[in-house]
């Protein structure tokens, strides 16, 4: 049984200018210890899932329509609140996108860091710091038993990330749900930041999500990928698989526009078009519009996630007929 | 350089650091910018990369005077926007705008996209007010936002669109000089590629210079004539960016460019990484002399006494180490 099971879950969001279908029926797994990495554009749901599952999505205007989230047995979406407490930011810790919206400006970065340890265990303040002071120097903070009593607007973008990092996995999660946790971090630092992942992964077999739109922290990283299009899933895959054989049109298309593989200078390949307005769905695939192998069939037909190959399912006509 | 467009001469900017419950006594400094010089050429754009926590993003918010220098002067188009802030001066400032790394903090969540673009419009009176509704989609369509989505607040937007509203706002007065602090990091590819090729065709069309920050080496090499690598408070090398990218001589440089990651799981997977030892430096206590030396695979007794200037090497390239002909 894998450690999370989503299945068909859909958040809307219901808007005086309409409803927002930002994530529209997916369905995914995570095995113990297995990474799974998400990629897809901009808005089209990578963090939505993510919070949805965290229960961390505004209502209203958003809503759960549908859909389980089984974590080791517990459906995450309808379970009770105590439930849920027990799991979120103990068994299952988030990195979020955004580290100065999810900080709070007027505490000492030592109180918010040691919290979830006070909420979540028995320890006492002194040992909590300790654990605190740990988990800073382990994300490479240095100085930190001076640093733990700053505040935010005193760290770096790139410090506040990892004091982010350090908060989730304080309390040795077995889900990491990772939301773009190293976009704001040099190269050298993030390296160590995925060491430190794995690591964590190899003594406590920890599962992670991790959305990037960096595709070479993916290749380094990631087990396997989810690739997203305008809220779903639009083609799955073990990363190598993903990388040499893509056959959704969307993951070939993102793959050309990495600019270390284009001459310097040149103007950049760039996907044509818009993502689509996600509140008027349109008939056919959601890629349509913008993909240059698109027939009237594409315009009309929605397609579903391919049975036919269970390790690499994807969800292009054209590809599951072999056409393309 | 002839007539640079913006010239920064020995800029410091240093934090006091306060402890104390009731009384605050100052109990140190972080010297976050600490003796840069450096010129942006007109239609420049100038790459700025270094670890996390170096400067950057305060050098950036110096260069804006957003926060006050310590030391050094800084020069716009003549005009030492150090000294002071009478009319002229803030008029100058104007020709400075700055795309910040957190574009959540940097927007109003209570003003839709269209107050938000059509202020600065209004407040400098940049068109007639009849032309700030099209000017507003105009602006929206330059960083590839739809037009339709005017009356939506930030929080409506994924991080990506947020970040395009913040570029498209720093567009809107027309500066000189745009200073873009991480822009496209929280971008997908698509895109990232998309705003790349606007900046870089805004550069062309408009003569604009451009500093622009970022963590992502191949993003940086592709649209900047040179690179400054910058390592606690200083600048470490400076030359062409195909030539820093491609043959880094610092040995900082060096082990930055061995840890991009490369979008290929076989390659990735086998590569050898220069791991440096040590964490990386408190810039509250820098380490005495050449401040990478605890790190650096090459350091010798001189590299922990003397602070090693910027210097021309051959190719036009400008390094800060002493063993640089030796390494
Ligand atoms: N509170 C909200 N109200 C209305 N729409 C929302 C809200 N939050 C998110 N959305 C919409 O949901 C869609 C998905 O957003 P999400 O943040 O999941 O995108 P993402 O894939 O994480 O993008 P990015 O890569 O830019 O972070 C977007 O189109 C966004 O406009
Ligand atoms: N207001 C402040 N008070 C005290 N220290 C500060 C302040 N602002 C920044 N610093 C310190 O100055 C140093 C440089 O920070 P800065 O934000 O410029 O780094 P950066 O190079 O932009 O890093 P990143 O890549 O993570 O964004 C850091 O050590 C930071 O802690
Ligand atoms: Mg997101
Ligand atoms: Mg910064």
């Amino acid at each position: 049984m894998p450690l999370l099971a989503v299945n068909d879950l859909r958040t809307y969001f219901h808007t005086r200018n309409g409803i927002y279908r930002a994530v529209d029926g997916i369905d995914f797994s995570v095995e113990r210890g297995e990474t799974l990495g998400i990629v897809g554009e901009s808005g089209c749901g990578k963090s939505v899932t993510c919070y949805s599952l965290m229960g961390l999505i505004p209502q209203p205007p958003g809503r759960i329509e549908s859909g389980t989230a089984l974590f080791d047995g517990v459906d995450l979406l309808h379970c009770t609140p105590k439930q849920a407490r027990a799991i979120r930011g103990k068994r299952i810790a988030m990195i979020f996108q955004d580290p100065m919206t999810s900080l709070n400006p007027y505490l000492r970065i030592s109180e918010q860091l040691i919290e979830p340890l006070l909420i979540h265990e028995k320890i006492s303040r002194k040992a909590a710091l300790a654990r605190g002071l740990e988990m800073m120097t382990a994300v490479g903070i240095n100085d930190a038993e001076k640093r733990i009593h700053f505040y935010p607007h005193e760290f770096s973008g790139g410090m506040r990330q990892r004091v982010m990092i350090a908060m989730a996995l304080i309390t040795k999660p077995e889900l990491l749900i990772a939301d773009e946790p190293t976009t704001a971090l040099d190269v050298t630092v993030q390296a160590q930041i995925l060491e430190l992942i794995k690591k964590m992964q190899r003594e406590l077999g920890m599962a992670v999500i991790f959305i990037t739109h960096d595709l070479g922290v993916i290749s380094g990283l990631c087990d396997r990928v989810q690739v997203m299009y305008a809220g779903k899933v639009v083609e799955t895959g073990d990363t190598r698989t993903i990388f040499y054989q893509p056959k959704h049109p969307y993951t070939r298309a993102l793959q050309r526009s990495i600019p270390s593989l284009q001459p310097k200078g040149s103007e950049l390949y760039t996907i044509a078009g818009m993502p689509p307005d996600l509140s008027k769905p349109l008939p056919g695939c959601s890629f349509a519009p913008r993909c240059e192998f698109a027939t009237d069939r594409c315009r009309t037909e929605t397609p579903a996630l391919s049975a036919q190959n269970a390790d690499h399912p994807h969800a292009c006509l054209r590809a599951q007929t072999g056409e393309i | 350089m002839p007539d640079p467009i913006l010239q920064l001469t020995d800029v410091k900017t240093h934090f006091p650091i306060h402890e104390g419950f009731l009384v605050k006594r100052q109990t140190g400094t972080v010297k976050a910018v600490d003796g840069v010089n450096l010129t942006l050429a007109r239609g420049e754009v100038l790459g700025l990369v270094g670890e996390s926590g170096c400067g950057k993003s305060t050098l950036a918010r110096t260069i804006l005077q957003l926060v006050p220098t310590t030391g050094g002067t800084i020069v716009l188009e003549g005009k030492n926007l150090t000294a002071g802030s009478s009319a002229e001066i803030l008029d100058a400032r104007r020709n400075l705008q700055m795309v910040f790394q957190d574009p959540y903090a940097s927007l109003n969540p209570r003003m839709t996209v269209y107050a938000m673009l059509a202020e600065p419009l209004l407040v400098h009176k940049v068109c007639p007010s009849a032309e700030v509704p099209a000017r507003v989609a105009e602006l929206m369509t330059l960083v590839g936002l739809a037009p339709r989505f005017m009356q939506k607040y930030p929080h409506e937007f994924s991080g990506g669109q947020r970040q395009r509203i913040a570029i498209a706002r720093a567009l809107a007065l027309q500066p000189r000089v745009i200073i873009a602090d991480e822009p496209v990091s929280a971008l997908d590819v698509s895109i990232q590629a998309q705003i790349l090729n606007l900046l870089a065709s805004l550069v062309k069309k408009m003569g604009l210079s451009l500093i622009f920050i970022a963590h992502d080496l191949s993003v940086v090499k592709h649209i900047s004539d040179r690179i400054a690598v910058m390592y606690l408070g200083k600048i470490v090398e400076l030359g062409s960016a195909v030539e820093v990218i491609e043959r880094p001589r610092h040995p900082y440089t060096r082990a930055l460019i061995s840890a991009i990651p490369t979008p290929n799981p076989d390659v990735e997977r086998a590569r050898q990484r220069i791991v440096l030892a040590g964490d990386p430096p408190s810039p509250v206590n820098p380490p005495s002399g050449c401040t990478f030396h605890p790190r650096c695979a090459y350091a010798q007794e001189k590299c922990k006494t003397s602070v090693p200037p910027l210097v021309k090497i051959d190719d036009g390239r400008e390094v800060a180490c002493v063993r640089i002909g030796e390494i």
